[in-house]
């Protein structure tokens, strides 16, 4: 096992860089989650790790290892594909145990190393079977046994679970974190979907446009998002994002929408007329009776979940979401009220993007 | 130490391709790229067999463009073509469309249907020599029992019956190539197009035309072009049925120029007559791939 | 994975008298047509020629079939000879072809070297080249290299035709791989060799059986090379000696050629029938893109 670390790593295709100066470091048994929109660049960054890819400029180390002009099989890694790529002329257990075999191990320790991963992944009754006579979550798992006879120091995931449908997705994402904590390898996993990195990751990195944009834990990234992008990614729905200025009200700091609209900011040192971003994430908006304290809205769509309802309303001129544990019922063009919860607000420059 | 800087070496994309690429490009330079330098050139000498040729220039042309017989070879070509062609695409697309509907034995009909181009040209050539045959052909002896015709027609011993004797040979072999890669395309096409004209109240000849014909037509330009070129370049059909004749009424350029080049000895003058056949070659394979630049982009790129 | 429902269309609004005439009756018109000439092909090969050639009675069908016309054709012909070569110069062409093929369309499609496009439209324009502007400068070139009248004159030459044939169908299979495969065996530790032979190629099986036979079958209807260089009766190929040597003046043995057509078509036709959908699939693969 092994930590990762990226120093300024930059990718260029011809004249245009697709990867700006990626600094990220991954700790010795750590599972780190790339995600982004597609075209983010988190697969080429994969894929340099992997020795797949040239590193046009930077450093990439594994362990105390320079890896840059290392050939991906000397790189001591073992990747899973988005398609599997489980080759279909073998059958499992020649799939998982082809790299030992192209390595010369004997034939026992090749036995032995299948029979252990296909065990902790449940797989001993199809060692003898093709790919194509398998389920897609079969499929995967093999893909990962292929990973796991290997020992490697660091398992690189390129969106793994995308071919699986809803109910596998969930299913294999814990798997896959169990078998992390059961054999502690390091791990880089990319994925577009931020459900998957919430749920899965020690530490998440954020990327868009070839650069980082945050890099925390995932609650850390929920709670505290350094800018809008990050705040806009994580959570679903979406954050609120409501353009104002600052003002000073009698109930304390808050941020006017309209002339006679204004919701609570939470304590903050900017200055009074200050234009802003209020984000606020679907939850922390409280649902009030048409009397109550907040501001007006006006109710567009109620999508009651079964858990919580969404209620997709018109506020101040802008659509905003917000989520109840209630079971709230209301006709569209019903008159509520909206208010932020005590100090769930964040605020955002609205030239830089950046958390205030 | 060594076998590792060959190993390097050998993973080298340019050096492996290189490697890779060297036995199949060293047949084709030998025995394709410079034969067809060579041609061009034996054009312009006044090469036999047996005896190598000194440059004339031009004169082979000259001497052919004055000679009725090249000219007619070239009128013969066009016709030949342009003829069997056309009704190689009409019955070859008929026939895709039979078999793309809900028939019995499917698989087992377009096997059957593929035989004619599989079985050599010149064998089944043979088998159309003997239904032509001026005494004994099976053709006038139906048409003579049902009483269409009172006596047998010579197929191939007159200049227009040959003519279309020779075409019908050509459409016999050539439909089934035409109609098997029409299938294969029709078989690509959606049946949920179909499904969403027959609610939108299309007729079937407006589902031909709107939707079977525009995403047929890139695999229609290709399949046209082979055929095209095929029928163009033929030799062994008419070489076999009428060795060009009669008086010279069914002579291609390629059967002309294998005339005066082997038997007739006239190496020059008959690698000029195949020489003179390159440009029209080149102008169909263009036709052919301006028509397809244009289907690309009007389906937005999309079909592969 | 979701199970594929079952689905039977529109058909049913078609009446069964509408069928027949719009689709079974025009099908067995064109079934009839394009097996007309091999039925009279075989029934020709079996007739004596006293039936030939009489002009009464129903030529459609043989009263006393004979074995004659092929007793002639093996014992007083070198028809034997004929196949003996052409089955030689088929497998050996088809297998060197075969071989530079699988390398050039794996470098093109796969390796992705300088160049490599252009090279693969190249492959693309000798496919096109036809047969009847090269016979003669290959006619003096097999001259000059003394091979004039041998089996290497064509052995040399069909792969001209073959090479750029098979390398354009094997490319289309190569691309249908997907490329993290490769780059899966290259993280396993498998060197551009072995992923070659023990990833690629198992995979493009199928390919390559459909190119090796539409080669062969290509080869063994090879006519206008085999015409060109070779002249000695013993050497040369079905074709090319049952339309030369069965044709003695005005007297045509018709009995004898259609039997040497049947027999000469027969090779091709076995191993057609075994591999219908191999065969479909080349012709195809090869036309499009």
């Amino acid at each position: 096992m092994a930590s990762v670390s990226l120093k300024q790593v930059r990718k260029s295709f011809g004249h245009t860089e697709v990867v700006h100066g990626v600094d990220v470091s991954i700790d010795d048994g750590e599972f780190v989650v790339l995600v982004g929109p597609s075209g983010c660049g988190k697969s080429t960054l994969l894929r340099m790790i992997a020795g797949l890819e040239e590193i046009t400029d930077g450093e990439i180390y594994i362990g105390d290892r320079l890896v840059n002009a290392i050939a991906p099989k000397q790189r001591d890694i073992a990747m899973v594909f988005q398609n599997y790529a489980l080759y279909p002329h073998m059958t499992v257990f020649d799939n998982m145990a082809f790299s030992m075999k192209l390595a010369g191990r004997s034939k026992r320790e090749q036995r032995e190393r299948v029979d252990e991963a296909a065990r902790i992944l449940g797989l001993e009754e199809y060692l003898e079977r093709f790919p194509r006579q398998l389920s897609g979550g079969q499929r995967q798992r093999v893909a990962m046994g292929r990973a796991i006879v290997r020992k490697p120091q660091v398992f690189l995931f390129d969106e793994p679970l995308s071919n699986l449908d809803a109910k596998l997705r969930v299913q294999m994402r814990t798997e896959i974190r169990e078998l992390h904590q059961r054999l502690k390898t390091t791990s880089v996993y990319v994925t577009h979907d931020q459900i998957e990195a919430m749920t899965m990751a020690d530490k998440i990195v954020v990327m868009n446009g070839g650069h980082v944009e945050q890099i925390g834990s995932p609650l850390d990234l929920y709670d505290y998002p350094a800018n809008l992008f990050v705040a806009g990614f994580i959570g679903s729905p979406a954050m609120n994002f409501l353009h104002g200025s600052l003002v000073t009200t009698t109930s304390g700091r808050a941020v006017r929408l309209a002339p006679d609209c204004t919701l609570a900011a939470g304590p903050t040192e900017e200055p009074d007329g200050r234009k802003v971003v209020l984000g606020v994430r679907p939850e922390h908006l409280v649902i009030n009776g048409p009397a109550a304290a907040g501001v007006e809205a006006e109710v567009i769509v109620t999508e009651p979940t079964g858990a919580d309802t969404q209620v997709f309303c018109r506020m101040a001129g802008r659509e905003v979401a917000a989520i109840s544990r209630e079971r709230h019922l209301f006709a569209p063009t019903t008159r509520i009220r909206l208010d932020v919860m005590e100090g769930k607000a964040c605020l955002f420059d609205p030239e830089t993007g950046q958390r205030l | 130490m060594r076998s590792q800087t060959l190993n390097r070496w050998l993973d080298n994309r340019n050096v492996l391709g290189l490697l890779f690429m060297l036995p199949a490009a060293a047949i084709l330079l030998v025995f394709l790229t410079y034969p067809l330098g060579l041609g061009v050139w034996l054009g312009f000498t006044d090469a036999k067999v047996g005896r190598g040729g000194g440059w004339i220039g031009l004169e082979n042309y000259q001497w052919l463009w004055e000679d009725s017989v090249f000219r007619l070879s070239i009128f013969n070509t066009f016709l030949y073509t342009v003829v069997a062609s056309v009704i190689k695409f009409v019955l070859g697309l008929w026939l895709a469309l039979l078999l793309n509907r809900h028939l019995p034995f499917k698989s087992f009909l377009r096997a059957i249907v593929l035989l004619p181009f599989i079985v050599p040209t010149v064998l089944s050539a043979i088998a159309f020599w003997w239904i032509y045959d001026a005494q004994f052909s099976v053709l006038s002896w139906t048409l003579v029992k049902m009483g269409l015709i009172d006596e047998y027609i010579n197929f191939l011993g007159e200049p227009n019956l040959a003519r279309a004797s020779t075409i019908a040979a050509n459409v016999w072999r050539g439909v089934p190539f035409v109609a098997i890669c029409l299938l294969a395309g029709l078989q690509t096409i959606s049946p949920a197009l179909y499904e969403a004209a027959a609610i939108d109240g299309a007729t079937p000849w407006q589902q031909f035309r709107n939707i079977t014909l525009p995403m047929l037509s890139p695999i229609i330009a290709v399949v046209m072009t082979f055929s095209v070129l095929f029928t163009f370049t033929d030799f062994q059909l008419i070489w076999v049925l009428t060795r060009g004749g009669p008086i010279n009424a069914t002579h291609l350029m390629a059967t002309l120029s294998f005339q005066r080049a082997i038997p007739g000895g006239a190496l020059g003058e008959g690698a000029a007559i195949a020489t003179a056949m390159i440009p029209f070659l080149l102008a169909a394979i263009l036709f052919s791939y301006f028509g397809l630049q244009r289907r690309k982009w009007q389906q937005g790129g999309a079909d592969k | 994975m979701a199970e594929k429902e079952q689905r039977e269309g529109m058909h049913y609004l078609e009446s069964l008298p509408r069928r027949w005439v719009t689709v079974y009756i025009p099908l067995l018109l064109f079934l009839f047509v394009l097996l007309f000439p091999f039925y009279w092909m075989g029934l020709t090969a079996f007739k004596p020629d006293a039936e030939l050639l009489s002009s009464g009675g129903n030529p459609f069908w043989v009263m006393e079939p004979t074995l004659e016309h092929f007793r002639k054709l093996f014992i007083d012909t070198s028809y034997p000879e004929w196949m003996w070569n052409t089955v030689i110069i088929s497998v050996v062409s088809t297998f060197v072809s075969l071989a530079a093929s699988v390398f050039a369309a794996y470098a093109i499609e796969r390796l992705r070297f300088k160049g490599s496009r252009q090279l693969g439209l190249a492959i693309f324009l000798a496919y096109l080249v036809p047969p009847s502007i090269l016979f003669i400068p290959l006619a003096t070139m097999v001259f000059q290299l003394g091979m004039f009248d041998s089996r290497w004159a064509l052995i040399l030459t069909y792969p001209t035709f073959l090479i750029p044939f098979c390398t354009w169908l094997l490319m289309g299979y190569f691309r249908s791989i997907p490329f993290e495969l490769e780059e899966c065996a290259l993280i396993d530790g498998a060197t551009r060799w072995q992923i070659l032979t023990r990833i690629v190629l198992p995979l493009a099986v199928p390919g390559l059986i459909s190119a090796g036979i539409f080669a062969f079958t290509l080869s063994w209807n090879e006519f206008i090379y085999a015409l060109t260089f070779i002249s000695a009766s013993e050497n040369k190929t079905v074709p090319v000696g049952v339309i030369t040597e069965l044709v003695e003046g005005d007297v045509y043995h018709w009995g004898s050629l259609m039997a040497g057509a049947l027999v000469g078509s027969l090779p091709v036709a076995v191993m057609y029938s075994f591999f219908v959908e191999y065969y479909v699939a080349g012709m195809t693969g090869a036309v499009k893109e």
